[in-house]
Formats: structure tokens, sequence, C-alpha cells
């Protein structure tokens, strides 16, 4: 099908820079995530590579050939919005046939009436495209329906369908669920991976929800400020965020960040407790990133921190403490299984360890630091 | 015993809405006056009219018709029926169904073209980017500021040098730009979203074929709006047909039809008069009655959520 690449793309409206230099290498057959808090220039982004807008710098490949100046409809790609935008005044079947026609019939085949007599096969093979594309997403009995006749999840099927069915080199979506209710999302994340895993095409995604992006992705963009800050598969991302915004974007509840610093010889304290990490050189201020899940409760002991419990979050499966600790202003969530006994009362003090393999330390810039294990230090 | 309460909500008498219908039936009242006296005098016989006898029917009594006599019939060939007579001589004196298609043609083609024309334009405004938009959109609103009657001189002399005047041309062409139609097809399609334009653009069509299989059909009720205005602006129009139409009787328009009982020698002719009058403005009524519903759902412009 398709790969895509996107280089040193910027934007500018008016004075704002929505995007600055921007490289996106996506390969074929890829479901590629591009997620971001509200306003990072994303759906701007997609709309550069759909070409509905223009770059100011940069060029859009598709294919190794360059698209930079080709109208949207020549790109081959198609779009799902957020809205959906299905012609409110035609059937699904004919929402469905729109770009159809506009792709296999001449000018006098589409006009209205006369154009199916003029041509019967066309049309033909054009409707049976249609009911296996409704067939595959369910919608047959749809498909006489005015989009206003259809329920939200519907809607997006129909959506889907539209964008299916001239077989695209590639599919853009722009926050396709987010006006599904929490039940139907889930649901429509997985038939979506199917449907990528079926379908074999190119999958571009744009979302602000980064459970979405981490459930569904073979690699996800974090984007911020109009920059994408790491690129990479879920799990890399996950568990190896290169920047601190990136660290606390993604996951939920949200990454915990808790001021360190180091010894002259680099190596890492946490609350005034050394940690036996090391980093390369001093600093005077780290973050130190640990997430809720590698921290647990523990006894009190030489390695464990203590908290007060300020607020205790019921997922069902787990629990997540929300520890009050001294010195600083933002509480500690620690998660702990529901079997792990015994639910402590709000107020009472705890004591929480770290797994040392799983910090994650930023220097003061915000930007990732190697860790090395002590052994290596003391040998450098 | 909850059905009673509620029957007796709908049926409370409200003294606030029976001071408005009071009012509002007052209003219509005065408007509709001039429709009874026209639909009255077209029944009745001229000395009826002028002595003002006989009821909104009047007695229907045969009289004589003076004309008829100047002609060299027999007074008994000429004893006429007052109502049959106001709509015959109506027909008759005037090619009343020429003019009523004169006017049919004049009004559709203004319509027309004016929608052909203030579609695009709209579109534009409202949803293309391009340089000086905004001072383009201004000089619209400007241009609805400005009356018709001023500029009805220079609009002559133009169409005079071109040799168009006494022609359907000229009934037609000065018309044919609607900075009404642009500013009001302009605000509806703000309200169109831009989703469904990339849309359509995604899906391979061109700008036109936006305007005609995008935003027309989700703009109909903002267009029978636009219709209302524009055909019932131009089928009463007297002003300027009376201007560019000077000769040629073969292409008044239904009003200027009204002329042809005016200041005649023997005076004028109220009756058949009223009755072309009333055959002028039974198309509207009729068409306003058969779409109704779509007129009104145009004019609050509820038809789109
Ligand atoms: N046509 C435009 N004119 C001016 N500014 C614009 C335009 N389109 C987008 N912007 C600005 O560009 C920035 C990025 O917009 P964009 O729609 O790409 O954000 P996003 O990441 O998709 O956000 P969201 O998650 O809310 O959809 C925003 O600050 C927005 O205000
Ligand atoms: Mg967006």
């Amino acid at each position: 099908m398709a790969n895509i690449r996107l280089s040193n793309i910027s934007k500018r409206f008016g004075n704002t820079d929505v995007l600055n230099g921007i490289d996106l290498d996506i390969n074929d057959r890829e479901f590629v995530t591009l997620v971001g808090p509200s306003g990072c220039g994303k759906s701007t982004l997609l709309r550069i590579l759909a070409g509905l807008e223009s770059a100011d710098t940069g060029t859009v490949s598709i294919d190794d050939t360059d698209v930079t100046r080709i109208r949207p409809a020549d790109r081959n790609l198609s779009m799902v919005f957020q809205s959906y935008a299905l012609y409110p005044h035609l059937s699904v079947a004919q929402n469905m046939l729109t770009p159809l026609k506009l792709r296999d019939l001449s000018f006098p085949q589409r006009l209205p009436l006369i154009g199916p007599l003029l041509a019967k096969t066309e049309y033909k093979t054009l409707y049976q495209q249609i009911k296996n594309t409704a067939q595959i997403l369910k919608i047959e009995n749809l498909l006489d329906r005015k989009p206003g006749q259809l329920s939200g999840g519907q809607r997006q099927r129909a959506a889907l369908g539209r964008a299916m069915v001239r077989d695209p080199l590639a599919f853009l979506m722009d926050e396709p669920l987010s006006n599904l209710d929490a039940a139907l999302r889930v649901h429509m994340r997985s038939e979506l991976t199917q449907l990528h895993q079926r379908l074999r095409a190119t999958f571009v995604y744009v979302t602000h929800d980064q459970s979405e992006a981490l459930t569904m992705s073979d690699k996800m963009a974090v984007m911020m400020k109009g920059k994408i800050l790491q690129y990479g598969p879920p799990d890399e991302v996950y568990h190896n965020p290169q920047t601190i915004d990136v660290a606390r974007f993604i996951g939920s509840p949200a990454i915990n960040i808790i001021p360190g610093s180091t010894d002259e010889t680099g190596c890492v304290s946490l609350f005034g407790k050394s940690l036996e990490t090391h980093v390369s050189y001093p600093h005077s201020t780290l973050h130190i990133g640990l997430r809720p899940e590698h921290l647990s409760l523990s006894e009190n002991n030489g390695n464990s921190f203590p908290g007060i419990i300020r607020h205790i979050e019921n997922l069902g499966s787990d629990l997540f403490y929300h520890l009050e600790t001294e010195g600083m202003s933002q509480r500690i969530v620690v998660r702990s299984s529901q079997s792990e006994g015994k639910r402590l009362p709000l107020g009472s003090l705890t004591y929480f360890k770290a797994q040392k393999n799983k910090l994650l330390i930023f220097g003061e810039s915000g930007n990732r630091l190697t860790v090395k294990s002590q052994k290596l230090a003391e040998v450098a | 015993m909850s059905n009673f309460d509620t029957s007796q909500r709908i049926f409370r008498f409200s003294s606030s809405e029976a001071i408005k219908h009071v009012i509002l039936i007052f209003g219509a009242l005065i408007v509709l006056l001039p429709f009874y006296v026209m639909l009255s005098y077209s029944l009745k016989a001229p000395a009826e009219i002028m002595q003002n006898t006989g009821g909104f029917f009047g007695t229907q009594e045969p009289f004589r018709d003076d004309y008829c006599i100047k002609l060299g019939n027999a007074v008994a060939d000429c004893m006429v029926t007052p109502w049959i007579y106001n709509y015959q001589t109506a027909f008759e004196k005037a090619p009343l169904l020429r003019y009523l298609l004169n006017g049919i043609l004049v009004t559709f083609s203004i319509f027309f073209i004016q929608v052909v024309i203030a579609l695009p334009c709209a579109y534009a405004l409202a949803k293309l980017r391009f340089w000086g938009r905004e001072t383009v959109f201004a000089l619209v609103l400007f241009c609805l500021l400005i009356p018709v009657h001023a500029i009805a001189l220079p609009l002559y002399i133009m169409l005079a040098k071109l040799g168009l005047t006494n022609s359907y041309a000229a009934l037609v062409i000065p018309w044919t730009i609607s900075v009404f139609g642009i500013f009001l097809m302009r605000q509806f399609f703000m309200t169109i979203p831009d989703d469904l334009i990339d849309a359509a653009r995604m899906d391979g069509m061109s700008e036109y074929s936006i305007i005609w299989n995008v935003m027309l059909p989700s703009a109909i009720p903002a267009l029978m709006a636009f219709a209302i205005f524009s055909v019932v602006a131009h089928w009463n129009d007297y002003f300027w047909p009376r201007i560019v139409i000077t000769g040629n009787r073969d292409l008044f328009t239904p009003p200027l039809g009204l002329r042809e009982f005016k200041g005649d020698a023997d005076g004028d002719n109220f009756g058949p008069m009223m009755a072309t009058a009333v055959v002028i403005v039974t198309p509207l009524l009729v068409a306003f009655a058969l779409a109704q519903k779509r007129f009104i759902d145009g004019i609050t412009l509820s038809g789109m959520k």
C-alpha cells in the first residue's frame, strides 16, 4: 500500500507557530497515532498530510512521490472526521457512492437520472463494492437511511464505510471516536484495530486520548507545541520516555515526578536517601519519574519513604493511594492490587518503596538522563 | 386526574396571550382590508363601486356596457353581469395571460441567475480563505444600503446605450446580482461545518461541485427564504418595468397590466382593474399556500439544526 514521509513541515497561522519542522516516517501498513494535548497541532499536521492545508515549508511524500502540491483527491487518501461529515441530504449508500462515482465515472455518467442509464454495468459494480464494504462494517441494513436517522455509532460506521469503499492508500482519522460514549468507544477501538489488520492498510490516527494511542497503534508520535517529542512503539514510549513532558503525558494515573539531586559522584538520591543509581555527572536538581505501578506499599524499613494517605482511588482491579509526603505539594500515587489485602484508612501513615530499575531520571531541562549501575560508575 | 390537569393547563385563559392575539388580529385586519376591497370591487358593477352599495358581492344585476354600445351593438346584447364583465375585460382588454407569462419568465430568470451568482460568492465569502475577504464582505454589506431608486437612472442610461431597453434583458439583467442573496446565503453557509467541505474535497469534488452538490442541498431552507423575497419583490415590481418597458406591450409584466385601466378616456375602470389585481396576486397566494410549511421553515431558517 503506502509509506508516507513528512519532512521538515512547518506551519504558522498568523503569528502563532503551529508546527515547527516536523519529520515523520510512516511505514506501509503501520497504524500510527499522533497524540498530544489539545491545540498542539495534530489536526493541522493531518490536514497537511491530507492536502487540505498547505504547509509553509517542508514536503509530503507518499510512496516516495512528492505530493506536496497535489490536490487532496489525487493523493488517494481517505479521511474520517470527528464530526463524521456525512452528506446530510444523501442516504448512507449514496454517501458511500459519492467518492466512487467521482473516481470511476465520467462526467455524463455522474449526472443524476441519465447517468445510471448510461453506465448500468459501472453502477452495478459500484453498488457491489458498497455492499461488500457495508458487510464488513455490518451496516447493510442502514444503507437506505439518511445520516440524521442514525445513532452516533452507526454514523461512525457509515463514515468509515465512505472512507473504505474506494480502497485508499492510507486512512487518516481525526479523533473519530471522541463523539461516542465510553463503552462504544472501547468497543470501536478493538474494531478499528481488527479493521486495520484486515485491510492491511496504513492508518494515521489523531487522538488526544493517550489510552487510545497506547492500545491501538503500532507506533505513536507524541506531539507538543508543534513538535514531535518522541516517535516509537507504545511500549517504548511508555517505558522509555525521552523527555519529562512525554513521561507526564503518557500514563494514567500520571507518572509521579519527584525532585531529586545527586551528590558529587553523580549518585542520585530521593527524599534524601541514596538510590544507588548514578548518572554520568553531578546535577543539583533532577526530576525523578516513577510510575504508580513501580511504587508499592511496604514496611517501614531503610529503603521506604513515609506518606500520609489522603485519597484512595478504587478502580476495581487496583487501588491507587494518593500519599502526601514531606516537602512535596503534589501527591504521590502508589498502586496496590486489591489482593494485597487490607485497605488502609484515609489519613493513616504508611510507607512505600520504589523499584529502582524503573527509575526515569530527567535533567533540569527535562531531557532524559542515562542511568549507570553503581558498578559501572565505580569503574568509570 | 392527571389528564384533567393537563387539559386545564392547555385551555387556561391567559390575559397576556389574549392581548397579543387581539393586537395581532387587529394588525391582520388592517393588512387584509385592501385585499377585501380589491376582491369586492373585482366583483361589483361600476355604479355599485361609485356609490359604495351592494355589500361584498354586489347585487350582480346585469348592467349596460357603454363601450359595447359605442361599438354599435344593440342594448340588449350589451347587458353584462358585473363579475363576468370585470374578469372578461381584464383578460380581453389587456393580454393578461401574456403579462402573466412574462411575469413568470422574468421572475424565474431573475431568481435562477441570482442563485447561480450568489451561491459561489457566498461560498467564497463564507468558506474560502483569501486576501481581502473581509473587505469584500464589507462591500457586500455596503451595497445592501444602496436603494434601487438611487441607481435607477444610471442603470437606465447604461441599458439604453447598449440598446437593451424594451427587452427581457432590461427586465432581468439589473437584478441578477443580489447582494441580499449573497449576504443571506453567506450567513447560512457559515453554519455549515468545514469538515463537510473537507470531506467533499477528499472525495474528489471540485470547488464548484461542492457548491452545487453539497452546499446547495444543505441550503434549501435558506434558498426558500431568499426565493420568497426575490420572487415576491420582482413579481410585484412596478417601478423598474415601468422605466425600461416603454413601448412594447408584449413585454409588460403583470403590474404594468394594471395601467391599462388607469386614466382611460372613459375614466377609471375599477372593476376590471381590481380583477386584474386579483389575477396578479393569486399565483403568489397559491404558491404560498402550497409551500406554506417550507416557506415558514425557510424564513425562520429552522430547517437545519
Ligand atoms: N485556520 C486556522 N486559523 C488560525 N489558527 C488555527 C487554524 N487552525 C488551527 N489553528 C490553531 O493551530 C493550533 C493547532 O490546531 P489543531 O487543530 O491542529 O490542534 P489539535 O492538536 O488538533 O487540537 P485538538 O486536540 O483540540 O483537536 C491551535 O492553536 C489552533 O488555534
Ligand atoms: Mg484536532
